[in-house]
């Protein structure tokens, strides 16, 4: 717990609105881009927290820089590049597909798909095992269930 | 002297655990009664001892003797009461004093009620119940003792974080451990299962109770920390897939995983090993959490690599448990022989797929957050897993699950009939598709997770009512006659039904704040309004605000709807003194329908303020559901056939007739 009250602390640090009235594009379409653009970019000098929510002057100030990109009509993909250029692979909460992050992002599904067709396999042996009654069993079955007069 | 009294009982206590670890395990490999007997007792002395150094420690908090360093550190003599005492557990050490103290309260439990267990059995389950007090007990006294004293004292603490000063969160804590180390008794009963190469029915009607109180006491807690999150840090999330917050996730999914795989052990005798090595996860994913939340990993590798000492001892903790936990079962496992056959198709193989799903959820959720960490360490390439990456992760994999709950308990035992269970869901299926369209109907160009994800809520929802209305018969019996059904039904399966219907309510409340939250981020003067989701709110003012140690200023709101006065919130900005540490407090207007959620930011240059305003639908369906799962979990455990025990293995007929 007390990281998390380290973290709070460091949250709370700062003045609380994050997105500020003056950095809002007029064009509500190019406002909806920067916000979905600023929840995939971390603020760096906060503990795991995306420039969106966060206070710090950093993030405002790559607030502002997505948006003056956007204006100059670049697409998401030229801006991600740029601001990862500036700041890393660290910067972005959603780990590009590289070597070093393939088992990151695959691991998760080769685990269900594994362990589903290791099921799937042993199931077989299971079904065949299990014989059908023989007459005598019947019998007795037929006997034990039948009430007592 | 009430502190060296604690410190003293915290020592005794270690001792006790050697006692209650050592002694039944030999008795019990050598059959000796006698010393299987020691088992019970030493449980309940070492608890006892434990909470005399907790009432301890609690002591100095309250009468704030800041001649122990811990309290110096963390509280302060103007502290309200209540954040006197959770101040106890608002810091690394007494926080581990709270985890020891929980886990001693288990092992007296288990020594208490556990008269129905045979006696061999249940001095092995103390005895592992022991072994890991033994070492969280070492890990305190050697590591993280709270009871140092300080000479010469000083005056006044250094105080308690402000914002932690909240009911929320005071009680955050004591949930969550109470959580984590429940399901210690499940690792213990595992691991005591495998040393006597024995599971039956029986030992899994032992073990699901303490799993499911476990499993409740978890559930309220994240709820709890999410709820603290949502209306404390100010903009209206609510999870964040922090790893503070993963940490105690991983030991839910799989916690959740093993309460279903336990019935099929009761019911069915079968995946017996399945359910071992889940409990023996389960346990593990609770030290994982423990590792990563206290040995300081997480805020950065390097300050652990400077300052190892706690995490290394956690560290090797870990190793110890986890890995002998896992040689004795790769050693064990195969004394152990499967049980019943089942075909693909029925409740076992539904219950199958639900750990199969919920155990990959949980492997996202691990990977997610162990592997920047792997990597860092590794290579030292610096990456961020964030919330983009569990929603492509852990959304898939969780999505199906969802799917498939209502339709599990339609399925017979050993061999079911899929059509037919099918065919009593297609009332609720239709339904469900009915609300899907509808709001698709509503909000056309919303994201398409909203009808999809209300439908998948719905579905959840309806297709438990079917079930539970399948069981009364209520369209084709009298209203009497059901009403018998109700009262005879076991409380486990009305509890499953409350626990399934909860999930879908809090399905609903989260695809809702994700996919309409409202918001509207403007500059407004004293006297201006704006309208959020047909609120008119009106900023009335500022009034400037002096409390016991900080400034700032009340921001008043009028709330009215067409015309009608709904409210007044107000919005506080608090600055702390000293250190200048802002705060601010949210407005919050709550309806079942939507919260109203008002926070006043910063003044801008033309003498106006920022805010920031959010209407957040069905939000609270969210930490609704949460309850009605805890609720469903205690009707669940009021079922009979737990307190009345298992049914003893019939011993008597082999010994009998022996004359």
């Amino acid at each position: 717990m007390r990281l998390l009250i380290l973290l709070v602390a460091i949250l709370l640090a700062v003045p609380a609105v994050a997105v500020q009235p003056d950095e809002i594009l007029k064009d509500p379409m190019l406002e909806s881009r920067a916000r979905a653009l600023s929840a995939e970019l971390r603020c760096l000098v906060c503990q795991n927290q995306s420039i969106d929510d966060s206070d710090a002057p950093l993030a405002r100030d790559l607030r502002i820089m997505i948006r003056e990109h956007l204006v100059a009509k670049e697409t998401d993909q030229q801006i991600m590049d740029f601001v990862v250029s500036r700041y890393g692979e660290y910067v972005l909460l959603k780990p590009r597909l590289t070597g070093s992050t393939l088992l990151l992002w695959g691991s998760p599904f080769a685990i269900l798909l594994i362990a589903g067709f290791a099921l799937w396999w042993r199931r077989a042996p299971n079904a065949a095992t299990e014989k059908p009654l023989t007459e005598a069993e019947r019998a007795e079955l037929r006997r034990a269930m039948t009430p007592e007069a | 002297m009430i502190a060296e009294l604690g410190h003293f009982a915290l020592v005794l206590a270690l001792a006790m655990a050697i006692v209650q670890f050592a002694l039944p395990l030999y008795g019990a490999h050598r059959n000796d009664r006698v010393l299987m007997n020691v088992a019970a007792p030493a449980a309940m002395v070492q608890f006892t001892l434990v909470a005399l150094a907790f009432a301890a420690l609690m002591h100095a908090y309250v009468v704030s003797d800041f001649s122990v360093q811990n309290v110096y550190e963390n509280s302060h003599s103007a502290k309200p009461l209540l954040y006197k005492i959770s101040g106890v557990w608002g810091n690394h050490e007494g926080s581990m004093v709270l985890w020891v103290l929980i886990l001693s309260l288990f092992g007296a439990a288990v020594a208490l009620f556990g008269n129905n267990l045979p006696l061999e059995l249940k001095s092995r389950v103390l005895a592992v119940q022991g072994s890991i007090g033994l070492a969280f007990l070492l890990f305190v006294v050697l590591t993280s003792n709270p009871f140092i004293r300080l000479d010469p004292p000083p005056i006044e603490g250094n105080g308690l974080n402000p914002i932690l000063q909240d009911p929320a969160l005071a009680f955050h804590p004591p949930f969550l451990y109470t959580g984590y180390v429940g399901l210690s008794v499940a690792f213990s009963f595992s691991v005591a299962a495998l040393i006597e190469g024995k599971v039956d029915a029986a030992w899994a009607r032992w073990v699901r109770p303490w799993t499911l109180l476990a499993w409740m006491f978890l559930t309220v807690g994240i709820a709890m920390g999410s709820w603290w999150a949502y209306y404390e840090l100010g903009w209206g999330g609510w999870w964040f897939w922090d790893p503070v917050e993963n940490a105690s996730f991983m030991p839910w999914l799989v916690a959740t995983a093993l309460i279903h795989t336990a019935i099929v052990v009761e019911k069915r005798n079968a995946l017996k090993l399945w359910t071992i090595l889940l409990s023996i996860l389960a346990f593990s994913l609770s030290l994982v959490g423990t590792f990563l939340v206290r040995s300081g990993v997480l805020t950065s590798v390097h300050a652990f690599a400077v300052d190892p000492e706690r995490g290394v001892f956690i560290l090797g903790i870990l190793c110890i448990f986890i890995g002998g936990a896992l040689t004795l079962f790769a050693i064990r496992a195969p004394v152990l022989r499967a049980g019943g056959l089942f075909a693909p198709i029925s409740r076992e193989g539904a219950l199958v797929v639900n750990n199969l799903l919920l155990c990959a959820a949980c492997a996202a959720v691990f990977i997610g957050t162990l592997y920047p960490l792997g990597l860092e360490s590794l290579t030292g390439d610096k990456i961020s897993v964030g919330p983009p990456f569990f929603n492509l992760t852990f959304g898939p994999i969780i999505l199906p699950l969802l799917m498939l709950v209502p339709v599990g308990p339609f399925l017979t035992w050993k061999r079911a009939d899929l059509s037919s269970a099918l065919q009593r869901l297609w009332a609720a299926a239709a339904l469900a598709l009915l609300g899907g369209i509808a709001v698709l109907a509503v909000h056309q160009r919303g994201p398409w997770l909203a009808p999809v994800g209300i439908a998948l809520g719905l579905w959840l929802l309806l297709g438990s009512l079917a079930e539970f209305a399948q069981k009364l018969q209520l369209s084709r019996t009298s209203w009497s006659s059901s009403w018998s059904r109700l009262t005879g039904l076991p409380g486990s399966s009305i509890g499953m039904t409350l626990a399934h219907a909860g999930l879908g309510i809090a399905v609903m409340g989260i695809v809702a704040i994700t996919a309409w939250k409202e918001e509207h981020i403007v500059v407004l003067k004293p006297g201006e309004n704006i309208s959020v989701a047909g609120y008119e709110v009106t900023f009335t003012g500022e009034t400037p605000l002096t409390g016991a140690n900080y400034t700032g200023s009340t921001g008043a709101f009028q709330v009215t709807r067409n015309g009608a006065q709904v409210t007044k919130l107000v919005s506080e900005k608090r600055i702390f003194q000293p250190g200048g540490m802002n705060t601010t407090e949210v407005g919050l207007h709550q309806t079942i329908m939507g919260d109203l959620y008002v926070v006043m930011g910063d003044r801008m240059n033309d003498g106006g303020r920022a805010m920031r305003m959010y209407f957040n639908p069905l939000v609270s369906l969210i930490w609704l559901g949460a309850v009605i799962m805890f609720a469903g979990g205690i009707l669940s455990l009021s079922d009979r056939r737990y307190r009345i025990g298992a049914p003893k293995p019939s011993l008597r007929r082999t010994i009998a007739p022996a004359e």
